[in-house]
């Protein structure tokens, strides 16, 4: 038995109403990024001339918020979590502070990465959030290495490594999952499976029967789950890191949601049916746990509070990030390397 | 003194740096068995296959997990057989070793060093000879080093093991067997060139195997009245900008030569930077822009040796050198 020490304290509900209060959060912050991008951003290939605050890619995970609160419910701060491109989600629900996080999207000097990296690569070692990165499943082998070096130091953490359903088609999946299995190394891997690879549908670029298959034909336990439902993740998340926390070797969890937005946030997703999108929407994780917390008796204004109590951090953040100085330009040359620091060209 | 092989001495290096330090690991291909070069032999039965890992062939994972390592407390030290193999895992090494600690704001640190011995290894073909330092000098965040000799070879692992960047470490694959002595102690600094032979009328930069080729020819130079200073840059990034300009200041001349391809080599930066900064006269002498060929005869179209050294030398030590002659 393990899991969140909440979740072992925690009625139902009030275990539910703090997931709840996960996503509302990570959907506030993305719904002030993308307003605070707009005519930030370049449509693929065009350039903007901007004075928007957030610029560059933003890929947002509306509608995947599940996932991260439900897998990181389940995470302690010492444990260790590798993220992709699409990582505000995680980077919150691990623990980030959001006014640093929103100074980074703003690129000030008080961001998460001293204004050097962005959202796409969003990142909170304190947390052991490893960070997010630019190149589809660049993350795996992170986090197989982070998760070797807990078991060569002999630490207790695992590592939670969360990439979507494009990353399964690419080496250092079939690479990765090996490793962890042959080392016997407490990962918890996540395909947070959005059903779309950039702006191609998976699944008529993937073969054979999927992310968890692959995972099994390599040998790891996979679960299958609905991404939308937070209840459903939390739980299968809890016992996979049981298991791996009890010395069970590389778990997977295949968390099957869906990409509301484009990918990113200014490709309009013109290339899918809106039934499909209208019937994802009805799926929504917030609108899907609210139901839920109600059928548990928690009432709407508890409800309408978190909803009103995440949208105000997210706005004491944006203030913040809107009078945080930009870094100076000295900035540039700091933590490049060591060895030849001083030597630009 | 202890007269030891080039594998031997990184052998050494890395022994002592294990003992000192529980947090270096080393990780590759077939480094329980010694390593194919014999570069590990002894390391897994003294610490452990825990700490001297034998690893599937997975280059990109190899090197990925080196710097989740890296981030996490360790010091890993990656065996990638041979550079050539090392394009497996480019992204790993170019766009999560190089800049993890750069782009997010120097909360990581990537103290590995990735082990990519360069150079023709005769008779292996296209595959298997490239000397692809330049792209990697091209990195900012990366270390590149090049040792020449077991002394080096020695004290540059060592060095390179405690620096806490991502080094590049470049042995080359014919120079295994070269033996040589290691004084007790020795010690080199990254970034240092070393002063392999005094001179005059020439300065010749080299690294890596050439460095003995250039000692011959400037031997031979000698006897035909030239006086050659040879520069062993030993740290082709950050290289000794202080020592090449400050010689090839005294002669008036500076040749770099390398075995990797010329054409857009990193000779034609220390070429660039010299002429520059002093107005002198320089030249490069480097592989022809062709693959590595498998018969000899073709392997040999590729291989710089002494006497195109001499050649050069004595060439450019009697011209004015402001250009060369048509004929």
């Amino acid at each position: 038995m393990l899991a969140s020490s909440f979740a072992a304290t925690a009625s139902p509900a009030e275990h539910l109403l703090s997931l709840y209060r996960t996503m509302a959060r990570i959907r506030a912050f993305e719904n002030a990024a993308e307003e605070t991008s707009r005519g930030g951003v370049a449509v693929f290939g065009a350039t903007t001339d901007t004075t928007a605050l957030v610029r560059g890619p933003l890929h947002l995970s509306t509608g995947q918020e599940a996932v991260a609160a439900g897998v990181c419910a389940n995470l302690e701060r010492s444990d260790y979590l590798t993220s992709t491109h699409r990582g505000h989600g995680h980077t919150l629900a691990k623990g980030a502070d959001a006014t640093a996080m929103m100074c980074e999207l703003f690129g000030r000097a008080g961001g998460t990465n001293k204004g050097k990296g962005g959202s796409m690569h969003i990142a909170d070692f304190a947390v052991g959030m490893l960070g997010a990165n630019g190149v589809v499943a660049a993350g795996i082998g992170i986090a197989v290495g982070a998760a070797h070096s807990v078991k060569i130091r002999g630490s207790r953490a695992i590592v939670a490594c969360f990439f979507g359903d494009g990353a399964i088609n690419r080496g250092p999946f079939l690479e990765g999952l090996n490793w962890a299995k042959i080392f016997d190394l407490p990962v918890l891997f996540v395909c947070e499976d959005n059903r779309y690879s950039a702006t191609t549908a998976t699944d008529a670029m993937t073969a054979g029967e999927g992310a968890a298959a692959r995972a099994r034909g390599i040998g790891l336990p996979a679960e299958t789950v609905d991404g939308n439902d937070v209840h459903a993740v939390d739980a299968a998340a809890r016992e996979l890191a049981a298991r791996i926390r009890a010395g069970g070797g590389p778990q997977f969890l295949h968390a099957l949601t869906y990409r509301v937005k484009g990918h990113v946030s200014v490709d309009a997703a013109a290339y899918r049916d809106q039934g499909e999108v209208n019937s994802a929407l009805e799926g929504d994780p917030l609108k899907l746990a609210g139901r839920r917390l109600a059928a548990l008796g928690v009432s709407a204004e508890r409800i309408a509070a978190v909803d009103a109590g995440a949208r105000a951090e997210i706005e004491t953040a944006l203030a913040a990030a809107r009078a945080a100085p930009s870094p100076g330009t000295a900035e540039a040359y700091a933590d490049v390397q060591d060895t030849g620091a001083g030597r630009w060209h | 003194m202890a007269l030891m092989n080039y594998a031997q001495a990184a052998c050494m290096a890395l022994a002592e740096s294990m003992r000192a330090d529980p947090r270096v690991v080393a990780l590759g291909e077939d480094v329980g068995r010694g390593g194919i070069f014999g570069q590990y032999r002894g390391l897994q039965q003294e610490f452990g296959a825990a700490r001297v890992i034998d690893t599937p062939i997975s280059e990109a994972t190899i090197v990925g997990a080196a710097v989740g390592m890296a981030l996490t407390g360790l010091r890993p030290v990656v065996e990638m057989r041979v550079v050539d193999f090392a394009l497996c895992a480019i992204d790993e090494i170019v766009n999560q070793a190089a800049k993890n600690r750069y782009m997010f704001g120097g909360q990581g640190r990537v103290p590995l060093v990735a082990r990519l011995p360069i150079g023709i290894w005769s008779a292996s073909a296209a595959q298997h000879s490239q000397s692809l330092e330049a792209w990697f000098a091209h990195i900012p965040g990366l270390v590149v080093l090049a040792p020449a000799t077991p002394a080096d070879n020695y004290a540059l692992l060592a060095a390179a093991i405690q620096c806490g960047d991502p080094v590049i470490y470049m042995e080359h694959k014919e120079l295994w067997s070269l033996e040589g002595e290691v004084p007790p102690q020795y010690t080199a600094a990254l970034g240092k060139a070393r002063l392999a032979r005094a001179g005059t009328d020439v300065t010749l930069v080299t690294w890596s195997k050439l460095v003995r080729a250039a000692l011959a020819a400037a031997e031979q130079a000698a006897e035909q009245g030239v006086s050659v200073e040879v520069i062993d840059l030993r740290s082709i990034w950050p290289w000794d900008r202080d020592m090449v300009l400050a010689a090839a200041g005294r002669t008036g001349r500076l040749l770099v030569a390398h075995e990797a391809v010329q054409a857009a080599g990193f000779g034609a930066e220390i070429a660039a930077t010299v002429a520059e900064e002093l107005g002198i006269p320089v030249r490069r002498v480097g592989a022809p822009r062709i693959p590595v060929g498998y018969a000899r005869a073709l392997e040999d179209v590729s291989r710089v040796s002494a006497q195109m050294l001499l050649q050069e030398l004595v060439r450019f030590a009697s011209s004015d050198g402001r250009s060369r002659s048509i004929a």
